[in-house]
């Protein structure tokens, strides 16, 4: 309200007034704010609770855990951790991180590239039967993923690739996941054809373009995809469960669950410790990759 | 060096919709054709053919001595800037400058050369470790002027390149365009551009010839003097000039002294009129005469009597509206000129210059008053 006109010099009275209903809205605009940020940050907690109690926890031990219902350990202790990373297994937890990575990191560069490369060709170019092809693509979106279980286990089976990582990240590697390509058509359907069509009258051919030109573009996108498939994929507990038996190939995930299986008396303070652990890449990446989530889309080459 | 020849081109869409209906273009080496219409006459479409970005229904497209139909936009001999510059985003002005050098697999040295040599002769240097974001217009559409030029290729295109610019940038980016276009010539590089615009002045001052399309067809193609001073037909007439040419539409009463008569009112055509017309003339006629060649008077014998109703001033010359009948005639004149007219009734004759009025077939548009000198 700092650019409300003040009154003509002549009506002293009015000017006051003025003044004393300047004062009054600013007041009232204070009163408003700190109600709304008191509301949202309640709220914030409430829904952000749980996940402090879990690091609270963490640090406590197994009997505090049940008796004191404050996420402050009374006696912070580094105990959960040091034993849950042992395990009960001849293995540590370590080994089962990168038993996660053989999994994430093929599964997110395959999905990354199979996926560019599909969307490409259903955004840009005219071929037969496209209209059908992206229908039955979008039509797997629709499927509920248990009716390809028991298919998908016996093909894999007779492959030989059971107790491997290949049923895993496969099937993605080849665009299988038709979430992701769906997501990058519609990114590559806003974006404006022209650099392309320059790129061609500077005599690159598709592939070219595609690499030099419409890759660069579609890197915000590419960064959605890629965190997305990588916090799926550690989060993924299915998947592992069927096709890995042997405990020395388990990712976290099954690994978490191997801890509350194996022991009677559960040790919920490495339970909660592993759990902070497992969460914490997904966490890392996920700020890291904000960034350019938010910055990336305003990269702009055409005027606009 | 390089002639663009266009046979019988057409563009049918997917769902039938046909956007060019068999056009024939030539463009002579180091001429400079400008394309120009109002919005969906399918200049821009056409432009697109010849660079390869659209495909082509039918009819040929050659440049030089090649049949082009088939070859990739790259393979064509072409440049091409577009009307949103559509830089790079994520390369350097640099990198957008030598993109087409580098994917040519050229030296190193031979692509830095050339860098600098276009960086310089579009004053374009201090630019060169920019992104595109941080350029203004101006600079966005030199990077792509240079992103054309660097090429040397044998046919420059041009689509719409100044329709983003504001008024005055336009203006003098004009100018750059078409000194470059000397420069190049005079120089013995191959410079033949086809020019897309919507903009008659750009049209009119740029052009060595001019194409007008509408819907898909060539209305005239022809200099600038011509278009200006022998259109073709309506749409030409109308299209070129401002303000847009005075129509009538009226009886034409044929003879070797022809008469024209709107409403109750004749105007005698007199025999060079009457010379120049074509026999075929039909009675159902459109006269045009452009603002610039009738004047008010008051007394004169022979014109239109109207009510003066709107008087635009606009410094060196003033526009008068004047209503004749049914019809708004418009008459631009010389402030002096207007200063000593008598106005006083606010009636007005005007006076049509007769070596410069156009008569039309009101159903084909034709015009049927071209002298057949050429």
């Amino acid at each position: 309200m700092s650019a409300m006109p003040s009154a003509p010099p002549v009506l002293d009275d009015d000017d006051a007034d003025m003044r004393a209903y300047v004062a009054s809205e600013k007041r009232r605009e204070r009163l408003s704010a700190m109600l709304r940020y008191t509301a949202l940050f309640a709220v914030g907690l409430i829904m952000l609770y749980p996940l402090i109690w879990l690091v609270g926890a963490s640090f406590k031990t197994n009997s505090e855990i049940f008796t004191s219902p404050g996420f402050l350990p009374a006696e912070p202790t580094l105990d959960g951790y040091v034993k849950g990373w042992q395990t009960s297994t001849p293995y540590n937890f370590g080994r089962f991180f990168w038993n996660t990575f053989l999994i994430v990191a093929p599964k997110v560069i395959g999905t990354v590239i199979s996926c560019t490369l599909v969307a490409y060709g259903f955004a840009r170019f005219d071929f037969p039967g496209k209209k059908l092809l992206f229908s039955l693509l979008i039509g797997t979106l629709l499927l509920p993923n248990v009716v390809t279980r028991i298919p998908q286990y016996i093909l894999f089976r007779d492959f030989g690739w059971l107790d491997t990582y290949l049923p895993l990240w496969v099937p993605s590697a080849f665009a299988g996941d038709a979430f992701f390509v769906f997501m990058v058509v519609q990114f590559l359907r806003a974006l404006p054809r022209d650099m392309e069509e320059a790129a061609r009258v500077d005599g690159a051919n598709s592939f070219q373009t595609l690499i030099f030109i419409v890759v660069p573009m579609l890197v915000p996108a590419l960064i959605s995809v890629a965190l997305f498939q990588f916090m799926w994929t550690m989060n993924d507990f299915l998947g592992p469960l069927i096709y890995i038996s042997s405990v020395e190939k388990f990712p976290v995930s099954l690994a978490l669950k191997l801890s509350i299986d194996t022991t009677e008396a559960f040790e919920w303070n490495r339970i909660l410790a592993m759990s902070v652990a497992t969460l914490t890449p997904a966490l890392v990446v996920f700020f890291l990759a904000q960034k350019y989530f938010i910055e990336g889309i305003s990269v702009g080459g055409v005027k606009g | 060096m390089a002639r663009v020849e266009i046979k019988n081109l057409e563009k049918v869409y997917g769902n039938s919709f046909k956007a060019v209906h068999g056009i024939s273009l030539d463009v002579d080496d180091g001429e400079f054709m400008v394309l120009v219409g109002p919005s969906g006459c399918a200049k821009s479409t056409t432009l697109r053919m010849i660079a390869g970005l659209e495909a082509i229904s039918s009819g040929e497209i050659r440049i030089g001595d090649r049949v082009v139909n088939r070859l990739p936009p790259g393979k064509r001999g072409i440049a091409m800037v577009f009307q949103n510059y559509a830089l790079y985003p994520h390369m350097k002005v640099r990198s957008n400058l030598n993109f087409g050098l580098r994917l040519q697999r050229r030296s190193k040295a031979e692509i830095e050369a050339a860098t600098n040599e276009v960086a310089r002769i579009l004053e374009i240097e201090p630019l060169l470790d920019r992104l595109p974001k941080e350029l203004s217009g101006g600079q966005a559409q030199r990077v792509a002027l240079g992103r054309a030029l660097i090429k040397k290729p044998d046919v420059f295109l041009f689509d719409e390149p100044l329709s983003n610019l504001d008024a005055k940038l336009r203006a003098s980016m004009r100018v750059r365009i078409t000194d470059l276009h000397k420069r190049l010539k005079a120089e013995g590089n191959s410079s033949t551009v086809v020019y897309v615009t919507h903009d008659q002045v750009e049209a009119m001052t740029m052009g060595d010839r001019i194409c007008v399309m509408k819907e898909g067809r060539i209305m005239q193609v022809a200099d600038p003097k011509t278009l200006y001073e022998r259109p073709a037909n309506l749409f030409v007439a109308g299209f070129i000039g401002m303000p847009e040419m005075n129509f009538l539409e009226g009886e034409l009463i044929a003879g070797p002294s022809p008469k024209f008569m709107v409403g109750d009112q004749c105007v005698e055509l007199g025999e060079a009129v009457g010379a120049r017309l074509r026999p075929d003339a039909p009675a159902a006629a459109t006269l045009g005469v452009r603002p610039q060649h009738v004047r008010p008077d008051t007394v004169a014998p022979n014109g239109f009597d109207g009510v003066l109703s709107t008087v635009e001033f606009l410094g060196h010359e003033v526009v008068l509206h004047v209503d004749v009948g049914p019809t708004r005639l418009v008459s631009v004149l010389p402030s002096a000129d207007y200063d000593r007219l008598d106005r006083g009734s606010g009636r007005l004759r005007l006076v049509p210059d007769l070596d410069a009025l156009h008569i039309f077939n009101r159903e084909t548009g034709e015009n049927v008053s071209l002298p057949d000198r050429h």
